[in-house]
């Protein structure tokens, strides 16, 4: 294995996509504008919650409770009747809604406990189980509002302080946004590697390379090196520009612990696209592959929902994907500022898998030449 | 026609009526000028030649007048009307038949011999009687009766060269256009394809053919020839006033006389000097023993043995596919051979070995430079690869640019050069580290005359002056007359290796054509008459196609449903041909819909939490105790200090982290207040800090409310009212329910979008995309074509996820299946056609890889609802999810699958999907191109 011949092979591959400008645009676009709309369409945890209300008492609490639900976390409430409401329902339009009962504040005062109903559509888990609670405690705390001055103090004085650390707001955007410069790694670095190395096999240079004193390491090595470059500085440029310039997303964490994190993801991911283009061999086979590879690691590596939630045996699977170490280790190092000490296990998982996908995919990589 | 007479046009001796005029014709392809002002009128209902080298212009003038190419100045007339008008393009087009260059290139290689005629047939709407007896007269006229079902791909290359021609003949075209068909085929074949045009034109006189060709003595035999160069037309007139005019023997000679001055300078006649038989020159620097070579049940090259001695130029002729490269393969290393051996300077071929590797040059077949660096980029990684010593490299490259003539053009890319200078390039290449042995596999093919004898000059000053050994494969015999001593080869093996002047001698043949084809054509004689069948013409079956036209004059109808099906049915055949795709786009899915169904859980659960207990009381361990009782968190070890919370709250172990603060429960017995518990929440993922803070104030309040009760009583907590929550349509509140329909939308999106995207786009890369061009069919007609089986294909995929859905993940359909599978169809003809939109604007396969991953997955994954509901996203996000198609089928999967619902309930969704399919189908129509430009 000769250095130079990785480095002169590796300028090539840059050289090549250089003149390439669709594929710079996409990656230009891909980095930038992909982000930022992303980014800035995630809503808040609950934001224009569409909710109506079944009003069939017609009180002043009734119209209190109403007039409690406002944007942005809900829509202003719709009034409509019960027989809408089902219709509504099963056409999507509403997530929440209330019926308020008859007599609702006569039985109240009464001391009769009346029963508000709050139908919520589960099948918008996001939004049922939050907007769920929202709605609950704004009922609550508008009822028993009015009931002051009716009743003495009963409860039990212990407030329960609630902090969010690392994102005190809570802004989704945050998030979304450094997930989606994960994704864009992941996506750019497979297509790159493996689209580049069917191209040359397509065009037949590769037989040409494979008459020089070349060896496939180097080949392959210099595939890693170039087209791992090219992402990492858009990543670099895409965190500070976009995420942290122009998204004002504050990044706790070193940055260089972050980089050095996605290097070596780029190492594993650069390494799946070649194992990927050496078992499709034709760019529509290629193209399959790589929606069943990239669908799953952008849903399941813990970046979309939770991996706690997931089952065992899903979240045990994804342990085999960089990306899921990577998550960990971005929301480790960016949001909460953790050091080396605390994502160390993340760095040298991310080695072992590159280091295993590279030994697979030259071990291919030879008899795909043939 | 108006145009002048080019200097020294000599017109026939009877005016004809002309098929073809150009006037003022300019064409260029970015910064190269292909056609410059070309004035020329092509007479009817005879052979015309249009003859020169690779790069001056001929095939542009061929696709111009073919009307695949789109005008740029100038007018064409083409059987009596301008090209330029769409209106008469159509009218004309089942009158005209193209054969692009290149072996087999509008052929399609998966498909079978009959298929590939019986495509074409439909194309042009013949009934299927009609194209039965079209085909199998056809066939049987080009020799090709008995492989009907061989695969287009695995003929040789005279053979796809004759099956080119039943396709583009299955019409009866009055005129004929065929770009280079001879090129890269072996004499023998060669003369068969001539013997069948012949016959054709005896058969329908009427019929006009236009031909390119390198070949000079091909174009000996035609009626009329132009001569080009340099895009720009050099002469006209038959062979004989050619030759008259230029007072030259052969055509070959006569074109270098047409050539302009400059171009002339230093063209001489080649003469290599005999080899010196010197001292140490019987060194043998390549030895072929039994040189075997097996692919499964195939023998590509059957025991060759042969020697070359230092500094020979050694020639290896033979037709397509006879095992010429797979032999130099092996001599490189590049393929191990199955048996024999290779030796290089007497020690065997290691492809580990990489010394060997230097001392030899290799040029293979095609262009495989980089084309995306420049001439002096490519020589340099070269070098550089071949370890030249860095102080060395620059006075190389200057040496090399000046000896291969490539100062002009050091700085330009591959792409825009000429052939004859991109060989020259190769050739420069292989040389740059100064190998003992050049490997050279067909390097001449497609270069003009002139270039061709500068290449041979360079050659034999390799040979006799740096005693290079040269080995060389060709087709040209006035090329394998220049080499000391050449072999032929034919179906893997060697039939003669002797001198030029020997192999003539000893079969008696005027010309070493000759001699080949004689030996050909006894090698064919031996190995069985099945495998090469004569093309000599049947008598009997020769009337045939002399009948009228059965294609109706007039304009052909907007829409014909027979073309849209012969590309269906085309295209399901190659996906038939291709099992790996379909099955990886319907197993795939359901892997994909299991993966994701599981794998996506939004109910929050299994959260880590800790207390930090400052107080330690009954009452405070009470409260930890009930976090502890909840389903949704898993306690770990108690915190020791804020210095652990915070430790331990960056490394991600804790979600949640409760402080209760000393004298807890001293001031909760005694109602003093207000006293505060803290929790903290890791707030790096919203979505679950949201949840968190849910659960977390739940299970205060019941605290609070149990604990209430227990100090003061029940009557204290007699509840003022009570909130019922109906979570509806899912009661249990379960994701897979949630997710299931919401997963075959986003599946139904991209996999067919991604194929039917590959399937446009590989056609345009690979080049059959001509045959769109040049036959007479719509833009509709074609995108509707390729798009149907992918709908079958996706119909099924459809069938599968929800069989998949109800009996594996138990999700309940509850509402109309009819409705569901409605909106499906509509479904998977819009996520179809997105793929069509994004292949009318992209060209290369990769682009299209990623620009349909970049324009489905983000969408259908973000912005349609899977997820957070479309109404409350923001900005861009929020306006691609009102349009996205997905958006609307999620509302419609989740309605009929959990919400009972049927037509008339999501009649508000269906009308989206309705309009979407012929939204992006227009698009994709009027963005894609009938022409080239």
């Amino acid at each position: 294995m000769r250095i130079a011949n990785i480095v002169e092979l590796g300028i090539k591959e840059l050289w090549g996509l250089a003149r390439d400008p669709v594929m710079l645009i996409l990656i230009v676009y891909s980095f930038t504008l992909q982000i930022y709309t992303a980014s800035s369409a995630q809503p808040e945890s609950l934001n224009n919650a569409a909710i109506a209300v079944v009003d069939e008492d017609q009180s002043p609490v009734s119209s209190r409770i109403l007039t409690a639900f406002y944007p942005p976390y809900f829509v202003t409430p719709k009034l409509v009747s019960q027989y809408d409401m089902d219709r509504r329902m099963d056409a999507g339009l509403d997530t929440f809604v209330l019926d308020i009962p008859p007599d609702f504040q006569r039985d109240l005062l009464a001391g009769r406990s009346p029963t508000i109903q709050l139908n919520i559509d589960a099948t918008r888990m996001t939004q049922a189980f939050t907007g769920g609670n929202y709605v609950q405690s704004i009922v609550s705390g508008q009822v028993s509002e009015f009931l002051q001055g009716y009743r003495g103090e009963s409860e039990l004085p212990v407030d329960l302080v609630l902090r969010s650390r690392f994102n005190q707001e809570l802004d989704k955007g945050w998030f979304g946004a450094i997930n989606e410069v994960i994704s864009a790694v992941t996506m750019l670095s497979i297509i790159l590697t493996g689209a580049a190395l069917i191209r040359e096999r397509e065009h037949g240079t590769i037989e040409h390379l494979l008459a020089m004193p070349v060896t496939p390491v180097e080949i392959m090595l210099s595939k890693i090196w170039s087209m791992g470059l090219v992402v990492l500085v858009a990543t670099i440029v895409s965190i500070v520009v976009v995420v942290q310039g122009v998204l004002h997303v504050p990044v706790q964490g070193s940055l260089a612990l972050f980089l050095l994190g996605a290097a070596l993801q780029l190492f594993a991911t650069t390494c799946i696209g070649i194992s990927l283009a050496v078992v499709a061999g034709t760019m529509p086979q290629f193209g399959l592959l790589l929606i069943l590879i990239l669908l799953p690691l952008q849903v399941l590596s813990g970046g979309m929902t939770p991996r706690e939630s997931m089952p065992e045996i899903i979240q045990n699977i994804m342990l085999i994907a960089p990306n899921t170490h990577f998550v960990i280790l971005a929301q480790a190092v960016l949001f909460r500022g953790a050091g080396l000490s605390v994502v160390w296990p993340q760095l040298v998982a991310l080695l072992t898998i590159g280091g295993v996908l590279f030994v697979f995919s030259l071990q291919r990589f030879r008899t795909f030449l043939r | 026609m108006t145009g002048p007479d080019l200097d020294g046009q000599t017109e026939g001796a009877e005016p004809r009526p002309n098929v073809v005029t150009l006037a003022g014709v300019s064409l260029r392809y970015g910064k190269t000028q292909a056609l410059r002002d070309v004035t020329l009128d092509i007479p009817a209902g005879c052979m015309v030649g249009l003859i020169g080298p690779d790069g001056v212009g001929k095939s542009s003038l061929l696709s111009l007048v073919a009307g695949v190419h789109v005008m740029q100045s100038g007018k064409v007339q083409v059987l009596g009307g301008d090209i330029a008008s769409r209106r008469h393009r159509d009218l004309i087009c089942p009158r005209i038949a193209y054969m692009p260059q290149g072996l087999g290139k509008n052929l399609y290689p998966t498909l079978s011999v009959t298929e590939n005629v019986d495509f074409f047939a439909r194309l042009f709407g013949q009934d299927r009687d009609e194209r039965k007896r079209r085909i199998d007269d056809l066939l049987r006229r080009t020799g090709l009766s008995p492989f009907p079902d061989r695969p287009a791909g695995k003929l040789s290359g005279g053979m796809k060269q004759k099956l080119g021609l039943c396709c583009a003949l299955v019409h009866d075209p009055d005129l004929l256009i065929l770009d280079e068909p001879t090129t890269g085929v072996d004499p023998l074949s060669r003369r068969q394809f001539w013997e069948l045009i012949d016959h054709i034109r005896s058969d329908r006189p009427a019929m006009s053919v236009i031909v390119a060709t390198a070949y000079m003595e091909e174009a000996e035999r035609f009626d009329w020839l132009v001569a080009m160069d340099g895009g720009r037309v050099l002469a006209t007139g038959s062979p004989a006033e050619l030759l008259a005019k230029t007072q030259t023997k052969n055509l070959d000679a006569a074109f270098v006389a047409l050539l302009p001055e400059e171009k002339r300078q230093g063209h001489e006649t080649l003469v290599i000097p005999p080899r010196v038989e010197a001292d140490g020159q019987d060194e043998i620097a390549i030895e072929a023993e039994n040189l075997t070579m097996r692919f499964g049940d195939f023998t590509a090259v059957d025991t060759v043995s042969f020697r070359i001695r230092k500094g020979e130029i050694f020639g290896f002729l033979g037709s397509n596919g006879c095992g010429k490269t797979t032999t130099m393969k092996m001599l490189t290393g590049l393929l191990a051979a199955t048996e024999g051996t290779a030796r290089l300077f007497g020690n065997p071929v290691d492809p580990k070995d990489m010394d060997v590797r230097r001392k030899v040059g290799y040029m293979s077949q095609a262009f495989s430079l980089y084309s995306e660096l420049t001439v002096r980029q490519n020589l340099d990684l070269h070098a550089r690869l071949f370890r030249m010593e860095p102080d060395r490299i620059g006075p190389r490259i200057e040496e090399m640019l000046k000896r291969f003539d490539l100062t002009q053009v050091v700085d330009s890319l591959p792409d825009a050069l000429p052939l004859g200078i991109r060989q020259r390039l190769s050739l420069a290449v292989a040389m740059i580290h100064g190998p003992d042995i050049l490997i050279l596999d067909e390097p001449t093919s497609g270069v003009d005359p002139v270039a061709r004898d500068g290449f041979w000059q360079i050659l034999a000053d390799l040979s006799r002056k740096d005693n290079v050994t040269i080995f060389v494969s060709t087709h040209f015999m006035n090329e394998a007359e220049l080499c000391d001593r050449i072999s032929l080869m034919h179906a893997g093996k060697v039939l003669v290796s002797d001198t030029p002047k020997a192999i003539i001698e000893q079969r008696q043949a005027a010309t070493l054509e000759e001699a080949f084809i004689a030996h050909l054509e006894e090698a064919i004689g031996q190995t069985a008459t099945a495998a090469q069948p004569q093309a000599v013409v049947d008598p009997a079956a020769e009337s045939e196609i002399a009948e009228p036209s059965a294609t109706p004059a007039g304009r052909p109808p907007f829409f014909d449903i027979r073309r849209m099906l012969a590309y269906s049915q085309r295209e399901a055949l190659e996906l038939k041909r291709d099992p790996i795709r379909a099955t990886l786009a319907i197993i795939g899915s359901v892997i994909l819909m299991f993966v994701i169904g599981y794998g996506i859980n939004l109910d929050v659960d299994n959260l880590t939490y800790a207390v930090l207990d400052r107080d330690d009381t009954t009452v405070s361990r009470d409260y930890a105790l009930q976090i502890a009782g909840s389903r949704y968190f898993i306690e770990k070890p108690p915190i020791r200090d804020y210095q652990d919370l915070d430790q331990r709250m960056r490394s991600g172990e804790l979600s949640l982290a409760i402080e209760i603060p000393p004298g807890f429960g001293r001031d909760v017995a005694r109602g003093q207040g207000p006293v505060e518990i803290a929790a903290w929440i890791d707030g790096a993922m919203p979505t679950r800090a949201e949840t968190v803070r849910g659960y977390v104030q739940g299970i205060h309040s019941a605290w609070l409310t149990q604990k209430t009760r227990e100090l003061k009583g029940d009557a204290a907590t007699k509840g003022d009212f009570n909130l019922a929550i109906r979570y509806r349509y899912n009661p249990s509140i379960e994701s897979l329910i949630a997710m299931v329909p919401a997963v075959i939308p986003l599946l139904l999106m991209m996999i067919p979008a991604m194929l039917t995207a590959l399937s446009v786009v590989r056609e345009k890369e690979l080049g059959s995309i001509l045959n769109f061009y040049a036959t007479p069919v719509t833009r509709l007609e074609f995108l509707l074509g390729k798009q149907f089986p992918y709908i079958v294909l996706a119909i099924l995929n459809y069938l599968m996820l929800v069989a998949f859905a109800v009996f594996v993940f138990r999700v309940p359909l509850t509402g109309s299946f009819l409705a569901l599978t409605v909106a499906a169809v509509l479904y998977v003809l819009s996520s179809t056609a997105m793929g069509l939109l994004i292949s009318s604007f992209i060209k290369s396969q990769i682009a299209a890889i990623f620009a349909t991953a970049l324009i489905t997955l983000i969408p259908a994954v973000q912005y349609s609802g899977m997820i957070d509901p479309v109404s409350s996203l923001q900005g861009g996000g929020a306006l691609i999810g009102q349009i996205y198609p997905t958006t609307y089928f999620v509302t419609i999967a989740r309605g009929t699958f959990s919400k009972a619902l049927d037509f008339g309930d999501l009649a508000g969704s269906f009308l989206p999907l309705l309009l979407a399919v012929p939204v992006l189908l227009g698009l994709g129509t009027i963005l894609l191109k009938k022409q080239a430009s």
